[in-house]
């Protein structure tokens, strides 16, 4: 009981609770095959692109801020890339560069007003998501006359950003979000730079008068969520040879549910990155894993829209449970 | 230096944002292993004050002595590596941050070498569990525990401890008991003066003219940015001291004058408009 109620109040308890009733929900109600599902490629793939969006999103949540900006910064990401390297057929290294430093541009941007303005995020991330709807689809028109813009990627480029891995249809995007996943672990729950986030998120005036570099690290927060996201723009442009400029709207939702099921608080000061880690995979199971069952896929948006309530619920009681319990001692 | 010397000292300090003129010429020093009491009601400057000894603010005119050398400060965190220690009113505590994450934010210990250096947690917990011991809050034996979880005592006691772990000489405490109980504010008061046993310099900032009175070895009453009465213990009864806050109409009339209605009135205190 001990142990039991010990795993309940960490952060990630209430994602891997989700994750098993969704398994449980579809074996039973689906028929699913976990096997084939395990061994399916659509919905690692998927957890991929949005999970690294994610990881950086979550720790902007978790320091008590939001950027949905994201959902333009794909698509941007994906021109940037297919406009350079495609439409002029300059070196695609250039276009790589371009495609982050668009992404740090934006984030700088998104955290200098944050830091220097009482706007709140959302107002501010907002009004760069609609703007820079509208740059990359004016300006891919201005620069290339198209909406679509297809480009070739050298072999490295495809190694490294957009290929198959293990021979089959698993994305080699899917070790980057691994890798990351590992990054952000250590930086979030192993360095004291992960401390300095609780804090800022806590409580924001004593974590600046504890003299942590509060808006230097909130601006980095945002470069962190912008270039993750022309990141993910990029590898998708690279893999497919092509890009479209899209809304992107999707996935700021889907970003933010993950992140939110990985049992962040919107509010900052809680949350994990093994969470957040659990809440992508659900997530992305719930939404390509369906094609797997017997239920028709239409449903998929209600099973989220339960999930997301549910776990916010147990998020909620967990919490309150880590605050109220008087742990003993454990010794020898 | 000799041990006569103010720790930190305030000569004439006046503070305006714009226009307005928040502190007017405002004196203070404190010793160490003295606490002086600052009194106000609210409105009187007092937050404004605790932030100029914090390096918050700097003073718009006079100046700010630490050790008997003037001293400007470039922000708090340089007022803090000078020794001057701000404990705010609900703790300046993370309540979702474990006690020894709180303990040490912002000067976490760590081991490993390079980018692999890591928070070194169980160290963290066991110093934050022994200070905060020391501080006579025994309830406290794990530090794993959420800060949330921790009585506003606790909390209190959990940052007061913090600032003397880091070598604070200057402690200001800002409302402590303000929004505790009874028992937890003999508590806070206990520590202020285990603090004040171990050299400190205590600033301790209320408007509870008990809890001032029980600590305090030199008080100040602030009146709309200015020192109204500067008086050490003894020269002054609690009536006075409470009289002097409200700004000199003395409480001793206001009860007067309630009694005199009362009494032409059937024992009914006076009507008092309701609220809209």
């Amino acid at each position: 009981m001990d142990m039991i109620s010990s795993v309940l109040r960490r952060p990630a308890a209430a994602s891997f609770l989700s994750l098993l009733g969704v398994l449980i929900f579809y074996v039973i109600f689906g028929g699913v095959d976990l096997g084939k599902l395990a061994g399916a490629a659509s919905w690692v793939n998927y957890a991929a692109r949005i999970g690294i969006v994610a990881l950086p999103v979550a720790l902007l949540m978790i320091s008590g801020e939001i950027d949905i900006s994201i959902g333009a910064m794909i698509p941007a990401g994906a021109m940037t890339t297919a406009i350079i390297a495609g439409h002029y057929e300059l070196p695609m290294i250039l276009a790589v560069i371009a495609a982050l430093a668009v992404g740090v541009l934006v984030g700088l941007f998104n955290g200098l007003l944050a830091t220097r303005t009482s706007v709140p995020t959302l107002i501010i991330t907002l009004g760069t998501l609609v703007g820079m709807q509208g740059i990359v689809l004016a300006g891919s028109k201005l620069l290339t006359g198209a909406a679509s813009v297809p480009l070739n990627a050298p072999d490295w480029a495809k190694t490294v950003f957009g290929d198959f891995i293990f021979g089959g249809s698993h994305q080699v995007v899917i070790i980057w979000w691994i890798i990351l996943t590992a990054v952000f672990w250590f930086l979030m729950h192993k360095s004291k730079y992960g401390n300095w986030i609780f804090a800022i998120g806590g409580d924001k005036v004593s974590a600046k008068n504890a003299g942590i570099p509060v808006d230097r690290i909130t601006i980095l927060l945002f470069i962190g969520t912008a270039t993750s996201a022309s990141f993910v723009g990029m590898c998708h442009a690279i893999l497919f040879n092509s890009a479209q400029v899209s809304g992107g709207m999707n996935d700021i939702f889907n970003i933010i549910v993950s992140v939110v099921v990985g049992g962040v608080l919107l509010t900052g000061g809680f949350g994990s990155i093994l969470g957040v880690f659990i809440g992508t995979i659900t997530f992305a199971i719930v939404i390509k894993g369906i094609d797997f069952t017997a239920i028709d896929r239409n449903w998929a948006n209600l099973i989220i829209g339960v999930m997301l309530l549910a776990a916010v619920g147990m998020n909620e009681t967990f919490r309150k449970k880590a605050l109220t319990a008087v742990t003993k001692k454990k010794k020898g | 230096m000799s041990a006569n010397t103010p720790v930190i000292e305030l000569r004439n300090v006046d503070k305006s944002f714009g226009p307005i003129d928040v502190l007017h010429e405002i004196s203070l020093k404190v010793r160490a292993g003295e606490v002086l009491c600052l009194l106000g009601d609210n409105g009187a400057g007092k937050s404004t004050l605790i932030k100029t000894l914090a390096g918050v603010h700097a003073p718009t005119r006079g100046e700010i002595l630490v050790d008997g050398q003037p001293t400007t400060f470039d922000g708090p965190r340089d007022a803090q590596d000078r020794g001057i220690a701000t404990v705010h009113q609900f703790g300046g505590t993370y309540p979702l941050m474990s006690i020894g994450r709180n303990f040490f934010l912002g000067m976490e210990p760590t081991k490993g070498f390079g980018p692999f250096k890591v928070f070194d947690r169980a160290k963290a917990n066991r110093i934050a569990v022994e200070e905060v011991q020391k501080m006579g809050i025994t309830r406290i034996t794990d530090g794993d525990r959420l800060v949330g979880g921790l009585s506003g005592g606790e909390r209190q006691s959990l940052a007061i401890a913090r600032a003397v772990y880091f070598g604070a000489r200057v402690l200001i405490l800002d409302e402590p008991t303000a929004a505790l109980g009874v028992k937890q504010a003999a508590h806070v008061l206990r520590i202020v003066n285990e603090a004040k046993k171990r050299g400190l310099a205590v600033i301790f900032i209320t408007h509870q003219v008990m809890h001032a009175m029980t600590v305090g070895d030199h008080f100040a009453v602030l009146i709309r940015g200015a020192i109204a009465a500067d008086f050490r213990k003894g020269e002054k009864t609690r009536e006075e001291i409470t009289d002097l806050m409200a700004g000199g109409e003395t409480m001793a009339d206001l009860e007067a004058s309630i009694e005199g209605y009362m009494e032409t009135h059937e024992g009914h205190p006076p009507k008092v408009a309701p609220a809209e």
